[in-house]
């Protein structure tokens, strides 16, 4: 089936099997290897992406789904001045160490960033609660995502 | 004479004892560091394994026809397509490639597929067809030695008997309990991943994530029949290890299948294989005995340690090692008798994770403290205080500690730091969350503490080396080595002693590879910032003394008169300035084998100088407890460290909270199921590791700094410590609230709501 998602700002077109799981469109056919997998079974949020705006584990949809949709990944959330200030947070605050989970985290943060205003420690753990980090314990990502948010 | 030995910096670049951001951080946070898994090749193929279904099975017949036959696959290979040596092994070369005749575990490798699609792959596997005769699996640790053994090497892999001390020695007071602990899975969030790309000339080249570049060189050259030097191995980047990564996966797998297809080959194991395709945390068994007299000061400890193994050795020596010399803790022992075994079984091969050994000796042994605290009558931390080791103490391997040993700062520190834990008003934060039954009138509370300790570096005399080069050229240090970053942030330290010991802003590091330079051994043991970071560290000196020397000569000095600060070379006497990046327009180069103390091995009795140095750690837990439904949230965990002395206080405090979160995860919920050898929970849905809401903030009441002998800059490994006492002292806080036993970890809802006799 041919689908067409604008990617990071860019409309791409391609001739996918039905079956295709959106994070396998990124990766695979897009290249878009920022994008983690890190268990299949929609467990770990590795995969996290912008689908028009919102966050969505990217093995849980079809890239059929995404049809005309805008996503936005890893890559694409830097802009001309650097990286996205959520990025800039994570490396200032050593939210990462190994880093596999760190795309999907700071996708994650964007939106519950973008959705919830004034938020407090406990609000960001809630909010994140969706995506595994197995390295850092989870605390300087809560600071990463606070310092962000100011 | 000028001032410039005291001259103020005008580097920007942090050095030692500054939290300098790590150089990965940019590419890690914007999606363009690639992951194992993100290798790509236009003429690559798939790789795929075939595993068996049966914990123990003989293989009468394999038919590959079918699978030759799919569309689009290049290769089917089996046991004997394996060119060189059959079997791998960190330890003992004792694990087949590929099956042979007999599978000894569920989802041992048994065949091998390389395809041009995914697709393709998953088809040829499907139509491989293994006849197995189902033998029954021998899964039982505590009597697999009677049992017929189910490998040619025998089913005890190891055993040490440690006698230490006078055998005839009985306490006033007595306390015994038996303990157990599951298995615990890594659960690093990269699966493992990795391609071979074959050469022109018959060599090799490997990108793999790892945690040892030349052991697994090593090993797939023997396996492949290759001089070690025809497979050059590079590090891929590593999505997390824990352990699970020091053993051979698909190293060998996608070396064959490039050898014979003549094509790059990537494989990416699915995370249900990946359950199935590294060694776990070893799952033990243990009984101990406390004596001590009346006023709380112990004079023996028996214990009895079974650990499984499951199908194949690892590394299950070293990790008996530890569970026997530090099963008694972090306190004065003087007489000791300790049964340490690890078997073999058709279990899950088990092997390193943070702590090896220890964690699983920590919670036993911190749970008899408290008994004998309360058998005593006597304040737990007064009774760890009143027998803390100190420097100049024997351990029960009969080994003098001649280095630091903070044990009681640590205890203090850790149990005086005031607790910020306020009782939970918002629903949310009692146990069970917004899936909660209980109102907090249901809720029990428990604080408890525990104490742990383990060796830093290998032991029992194993030669062990790390290899660094330095390159100092136009003011750019350019540092080589094999250290496997893990993301435990060695490219961070070394750059700052870098900096530290060349004065330089800029530098470089190479990408970590067998074909450039000797091994660094292992990511593990806590121990590269000592190993690695010390070879840097001389080779940085090396190359400051040659440069030194060399512009002296050039300029006449006397070179005991120049000093390198700040990316310059100036006299101490004055007259002298050059800039560090003219002076090193020619290159100055140097490259050393670091060396830690030498060890010996264990006698018959257990005893012998094995260990090089050790850390100690000290959590406090405040649980709640939700007694009705057995759920249990963590609410507060404070730790206190012995560190030596802190290169990076960013990197060290990270260190502490993300092994502590591994801690919790065994204390309330990670536990591999295996069941008749088979694992019952290969994926993330049912293997729970903590969330953000599952963890608590880790309190940080103290990192002890005593400068440690012979480690570089007096700095101690720190990496597993948080993983060692952590789970002891989420445990001991659940027994304190629920006043239940609980001799086993990860505690389920089960043992709280239903206590053995009573369920």
């Amino acid at each position: 089936m041919e689908v067409s998602v604008t990617v990071n700002g860019e409309v791409r077109t391609a001739d996918v099997e039905p079956r295709t799981l959106l994070v396998h469109f990124l990766r695979d056919d897009l290249g878009l290897t920022g994008t983690n997998i890190g268990c299949d079974t929609s467990s770990c949020g590795a995969c996290t992406v912008l689908v028009d705006g919102r966050s969505a584990k990217s093995c849980t949809m079809l890239a059929v789904q995404a049809d005309g949709a805008d996503v936005t990944t890893i890559e694409g959330l830097a802009g001309e001045d650097g990286l996205h200030p959520m990025q800039e947070a994570f490396h200032e605050c050593h939210a990462l160490q190994c880093g596999y989970c760190t795309p999907g985290m700071v996708m994650a943060a964007v939106s519950l960033v973008d959705e919830y205003s004034d938020m407090d420690a406990d609000g960001v753990r809630e909010g994140l609660e969706g995506n595994l980090c197995r390295c850092t314990g989870y605390q300087n990502i809560v600071k990463a995502v606070l310092a962000a948010s100011e | 004479m000028t001032d410039t030995r005291v001259a103020a910096r005008t580097g920007t670049a942090p050095r030692i004892g500054e939290s300098a951001r790590r150089p990965d951080g940019a590419p890690k946070t914007s999606g363009s560091f690639a992951f194992s898994s993100d290798l790509w090749h236009d003429r690559m193929l798939w790789g795929g394994t075939l595993r068996s279904p049966h914990p123990s099975a003989r293989i009468r017949s394999i038919q590959i026809g079918a699978a030759v036959a799919v569309t689009g696959v290049h290769a089917v290979l089996l046991h004997d397509d394996v060119p060189g040596q059959k079997e791998f092994g960190l330890e003992h070369r004792d694990q087949p490639v590929l099956a042979g005749d007999i599978v000894r575990y569920e989802g041992e490798p048994v065949a091998i597929v390389a395809a041009d699609h995914p697709e393709a792959v998953r088809m040829a596997l499907e139509a491989i067809v293994v006849d197995y005769e189902v033998l029954a699996p021998a899964v039982d640790p505590m009597t697999v030695e009677e049992v017929e053994p189910i490998h040619p090497d025998g089913n005890l892999i190891r055993r040490i008997h440690l006698r230490h001390g006078d055998q005839d020695v009985v306490g006033d007071v007595q306390v015994e309990g038996t303990y157990e602990v599951a298995m615990q899975d890594q659960a690093f969030l990269g699966p493992e991943s990795g391609m071979a790309v074959p050469a022109d000339d018959g060599s090799i080249d490997l990108y793999v994530a790892t945690q040892w570049l030349h052991s697994d060189r090593d090993q797939v050259a023997d396996c492949l029949g290759l001089e070690p030097g025809s497979v050059r191995l590079t590090l891929a980047g590593v999505g997390g290890a824990f352990g699970a990564r020091e053993d051979l996966s698909l190293h060998v797998h996608l070396c064959m299948l490039a050898q014979h297809t003549d094509r790059p080959v990537k494989m990416v194991y699915s995370r249900e294989e990946s359950f199935h395709g590294h060694v776990h945390r070893h799952p033990a068994q243990m009984w101990y005995r406390h004596h001590a007299t009346s006023d709380g000061t112990l004079v023996r400890v028996e214990a009895r340690l079974v650990l499984d193994g499951g199908a194949y050795a690892s590394s299950s020596s070293a990790v008996i090692a530890n569970a026997t010399c530090f099963a008694a803790g972090p306190y004065r022992v003087p007489s000791a008798d300790i049964d340490g075994a690890v078997v073999r079984t058709n279990n899950p091969p088990c092997g390193a994770m943070r702590g090896f050994g220890a964690v699983q000796t920590c919670y036993a042994h911190e749970a008899q403290m408290d008994k004998l605290a309360e058998a005593l009558g006597m304040n737990p931390i007064e009774l760890r205080l009143h027998n803390a080791l100190e420097p100049g103490d024997e351990l029960l391997t009969g080994q003098t500690i001649t280095g630091t040993a903070p044990v009681a700062e640590v205890i203090r520190s850790c149990a005086e730091h005031p607790s910020a834990a306020a009782i939970a008003l918002d629903p949310m934060e009692l146990p069970g969350g917004a899936g909660r039954t209980a109102g907090p009138e249901d809720v029990v509370r428990g604080e408890a503490f525990a104490l742990g300790f383990k060796n830093l570096l290998f032991s029992e005399g194993f030669d062990d080396s790390s290899e660094a080069a330095c390159r100092l050229e136009g003011g750019v240090a350019t540092i080589t080595s094999a250290c496997a970053e893990v993301g435990q942030g060695f490219v961070t330290v070394a750059q700052q002693i870098t900096r530290e010991v060349l004065g330089v802003e800029e530098v470089v590091m190479a990408p970590a590879t067998t074909a450039t330079v000797g091994s660094a051994g292992s990511t593990s043991a806590s121990r590269q910032t000592w190993m690695s970071g010390g070879a840097v560290k001389e080779a940085c000196e090396k190359v400051r003394v040659q440069l030194l020397e060399r512009v002296a000569a050039q300029q006449g000095a006397d070179v005991s008169d120049l000093v390198l600060v700040d990316g310059r070379i100036v006299s101490l006497a004055g007259g002298l300035d050059i800039d560090l990046a003219e002076a090193t327009a020619e290159p100055v180069e140097a490259d050393v084998v670091f060396r830690h103390a030498q060890t010996w091995p264990l006698d018959d009795d257990g005893q012998g100088n094995a260990h090089v140095s050790f850390a100690f750690s000290a959590h406090r837990a405040i649980v709640d407890v939700d007694t009705g439904l057995g759920l249990v949230k963590v609410v507060e965990l404070t730790t206190s460290q012995d560190v030596g002395r802190i290169l990076n206080p960013m990197q060290v405090v990270g260190q502490l909270e993300g092994g502590a979160a591994q801690g919790v995860g065994l204390a309330v919920m990670e536990e591999v199921l295996v069941v008749d050898g088979r694992i019952r929970n290969a994926s993330f849905t049912d293997y729970l590791v903590p969330t953000a809401l599952d963890m608590p903030p880790v309190e940080i009441a103290a990192l002890i700094e005593q400068a440690e002998p012979g480690a570089p800059f007096g700095a101690k490994g720190i990496g597993e410590p948080p993983s060692i006492s952590s789970t002891a002292a989420v445990a001991a806080a659940i027994r304190v609230a629920t006043g239940l036993d609980l001799p086993r970890v990860p505690v389920r809802p089960t043992d709280i709501v239903f206590p053995e006799g009573e369920a």
